[in-house]
């Protein structure tokens, strides 16, 4: 099911505050969060959002039809390294 | 007589069940359709007349998108998802389910027939 529009769109305070502190001044260094379940808003195109992987933060440039998607569906969380020959267990990350 | 919407031409079968082999016409598009064009769902497609032919076939030129338009409108969607780099669009490109369905078995839909990879018989009699 999905949200309700009288809400809007989910996006973590502290990130917004970032982003609207980034928007006024002309875009500079990176954002870093570890907010991967907010939606990103027009107001976020051309910026770069380091987004957290669980391990480190992914610098993702948020192009315009990235718009309505969650941070976190950017930034894979598992890093599939292939199996191990001859073995049959598989390394995760 | 039973050609709709570009090349299909099913007969023999009722309209209702006919419209369905329409690319992007299941079921209840297809009673919609139908209903719209005041046409008894139960009549063979062969039995229809050349005027509830066209009338269908400007319900559907009109209200639906089907066939080559809708597979390009697909593949346009699946293109995005992979060229803004997006975890579907990850699957999607693996040929892996998209929506969080498990992988270390089933998914054979997505994934296609078994390969067998070699030596792993050991691992799996144990225990």
């Amino acid at each position: 099911m999905s949200r309700s529009v009288k809400k809007g769109p989910y996006i973590e305070a502290s990130l917004a505050k970032k982003v609207s502190a980034a928007t006024r001044t002309t875009e500079k260094r990176i954002i870093k969060t570890w907010s991967r379940a907010s939606t990103i808003i027009p107001d976020m195109v051309g910026l770069t959002i380091a987004v957290h992987d669980g391990r480190r933060h992914v610098p993702i440039f948020i192009s315009e039809n990235m718009v309505g998607h969650k941070l976190g569906e950017f930034a894979p969380t598992r890093h599939f390294r292939g199996h191990i020959k001859g073995e049959r267990s598989g390394a995760v990350r | 007589m039973a050609r709709i919407a570009g090349v299909d031409v099913p007969r023999e079968k009722r309209v209702e069940i006919g419209l369905t082999y329409i690319f992007g016409i299941g079921p209840t598009t297809s009673r919609h359709i139908l209903q719209k064009t005041q046409i008894n769902p139960d009549t063979r497609v062969r039995d229809l007349t050349e005027d509830e032919v066209q009338r269908v076939r400007e319900v559907i030129d009109h209200e639906y998108r089907v066939e080559g338009d809708l597979r390009r409108e697909v593949a346009l969607n699946i293109k995005r998802l992979t060229e803004i780099g997006s975890y579907r669009g990850l699957r999607h490109r693996r040929n892996l389910p998209v929506r969080g369905q498990r992988t270390k078995t089933n998914a054979r839909t997505k994934r296609g027939a078994r390969k067998t990879v070699a030596g792993r018989r050991k691992a799996t009699s144990k225990k």
